[in-house]
């Protein structure tokens, strides 16, 4: 009995431990699955369009204004720091890099996971809880290839342009603080960034990253939400779990990306 | 009863986890036959559909379509199994982010290349079939129970397959939209030969348009025959059924099968 309190712990870490890695191995063969069924939404292109525009489109504001206010943040706090140094100047090139590199993929990728992720998982979940998928296998059609992987490539496909859209609201952002606002010099604010910025280093790096995550955050939306538990509180809990355990993906990733990378 | 089963069960059992629900089961289906099954709520008449279409395997014995196996089919086996088979689920599970006219269309659209007018008449059809002629631009969420139970049977009927499983179509319909669908099924089997299996409690209609009925009860045919046998049988089982009694050989509480000192998380310890 005592050494079972003491050992408790233990034994739970080691039961988390193995479940997540059991996870990690389910995940791989649900991706080769989705793979493998990815016929019929290439093929079917209108599919994937249609998942495109609920993952992608209607996340568009929410990117659009975050992009904005992160931008306009980027600038304050930057042209508060470089002219401490006497090198405000540098400001276009300063947000462009945070954006470009970092900010852009990662926040864009946190809030693709918290808008369309977690509204996959949640609409798949409900298909399931409702014996939708089951019918629908039951009609011969295989709900792999007909519902998880056309959500997949839309989350694909839109998650690099999102960031891009992020970039671009951002550094526009930074150029109504750093010049409309503070009334730092256009030219110099731009030809900064001109100079600094390379086009493979910078650029194609963040939207390698970027692909990356909406390869991460989607496969575990769809996963978690063809993997519920199939009643309202399976489903709830596995749209929590898709927005935490993306965020903590997402932010892993970047880190394992930027040492490779940059 | 027939030489000439389409549908056999030979000694099937089947359980979730440990709870065994059918029992060494042995029954046929004839090709173009109406069969009903009947039984108390959880008898397993439901998981006995599922057996039939694949989505869950006997442990023991076999579930023959046509000769074949069910149970020992691979994913692509099973499919075309399925392609000829219509399935109405006890809850209807009609695609929510789909129009009623989507939902029809949906298995033709997926099995067929036909062209958009032919999809539109034969969807149409169908929907007059179950007398919803009309709907076809409202959502599943706009729908009563029994419209969707409708719409759900129009969508299972929409490939005039060659087996149908019916789970309760009955329920929640009013007696005229009741007697439309039975005449439905009747016809479904009479002029298209469909072989079907149709899960039902209601006793009186069903055993005007079936040819047979099983009674399950304790997970085993309690009881079967021709509607006319039923009529005339003193078998208790099959007396309790027809008369709708509250007490005889069916008991009405779910059959209590944890031990005490499993109640009490002691088992094992
Ligand atoms: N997925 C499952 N896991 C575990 N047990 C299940 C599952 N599905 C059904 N059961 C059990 O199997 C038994 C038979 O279920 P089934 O759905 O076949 O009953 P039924 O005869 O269709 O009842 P009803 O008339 O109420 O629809 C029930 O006692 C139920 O508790
Ligand atoms: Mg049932």
């Amino acid at each position: 009995m005592m050494l079972d309190t003491l050992f408790a712990p233990l034994r739970k870490l080691g039961h988390s431990t193995i479940n997540a890695i059991w996870k990690l191995g389910v995940m791989s063969r649900f991706l080769l699955s989705i793979l493998t069924h990815s016929g019929q939404s290439l093929l079917r292109f209108q599919l994937t369009i249609r998942e495109v525009y609920f993952a992608g489109v209607l996340s568009l504001i929410i990117i659009v204004v975050s992009g904005l206010f992160v931008g306009m943040v980027l600038g304050l706090q930057g042209y508060n720091t470089l002219s401490r140094f006497g090198s405000a100047d540098a400001l276009g090139a300063l947000v462009a890099l945070s954006l470009l590199r970092e900010l852009g993929p990662v926040l864009a990728a946190l809030l693709f996971a918290s808008r369309s992720g977690s509204a996959m998982t949640a609409e798949i979940g409900l298909m399931k809880a409702t014996e939708q998928l089951e019918a629908m296998s039951v009609m011969a059609v295989d709900p792999v290839a007909r519902v998880v992987a056309p959500r997949f490539w839309a989350g694909v496909i839109s998650m690099p342009i999102l960031a891009a859209l992020f970039n671009v609201m951002g550094i526009f952002g930074g150029y109504l603080v750093g010049v409309v606002m503070i009334g730092l010099d256009e030219g110099t604010f731009w030809s900064q960034m001109q100079n600094n910025v390379d086009l493979h280093f910078d650029v194609v790096n963040g939207l390698i990253k970027s692909l990356f995550f909406g390869i991460a955050v989607t496969l575990i939306a769809v996963f978690e939400g063809f993997d519920a538990t199939p009643t309202a509180a399976g489903v709830s809990s596995a749209t929590t779990r898709t927005v935490v355990t993306s965020a903590l993906v997402i932010l892993a990733l970047d880190f394992v990306l930027t040492a490779f990378m940059f | 009863m027939q030489n000439d089963s389409f549908i056999e069960f030979k000694h099937v059992s089947f359980g979730y986890g440990d709870r065994l629900i059918l029992q060494d089961i042995s029954l046929k289906i004839g090709r173009g036959q109406l069969v009903a099954i009947m039984g108390g709520s959880g008898s397993g008449k439901t998981t006995l559909l599922r057996l039939i279409a694949g989505q869950i395997r006997a442990q023991q014995g076999q579930v023959l379509v046509d000769g074949r196996d069910v149970g020992r089919m691979n994913q692509r086996e099973l499919y075309q199994h399925r392609r000829r088979m219509g399935m109405l689920f006890q809850f209807g599970a009609l695609f929510t982010d789909l129009s009623v006219f989507d939902n029809v269309a949906f298995p033709i659209r997926e099995h067929t290349s036909l062209s958009t007018e032919m999809v539109r008449d034969l969807v149409l059809m169908k929907l007059h079939a179950v007398g919803l002629r009309g709907t076809e631009s409202l959502m599943p969420a706009e729908l009563s129970g029994g419209m969707a139970r409708r719409i759900a049977l129009a969508r299972a009927i929409a490939l005039d397959p060659q087996i149908m499983l019916y789970d309760e179509p009955f329920t929640g319909l009013d007696p005229i939209s009741l007697a439309t669908i039975a005449l439905l099924i009747k016809k479904l089997s009479d002029a298209l030969g469909t072989s079907a299996v149709m899960v039902t409690h209601d006793v009186h209609k069903s055993l005007e348009i079936v040819d047979y009925v099983y009674f399950i009860a304790g997970g085993k045919i309690a009881a079967a025959g021709t509607p006319d046998e039923v009529r005339a049988s003193d078998s208790p089982w099959v007396h309790q059924f027809v008369h709708g009694e509250a007490d005889g050989p069916v008991h009405f509480a779910y059959p209590a099968q944890q031990s005490l000192a499993g109640s009490f998380g002691l088992e094992g310890a």
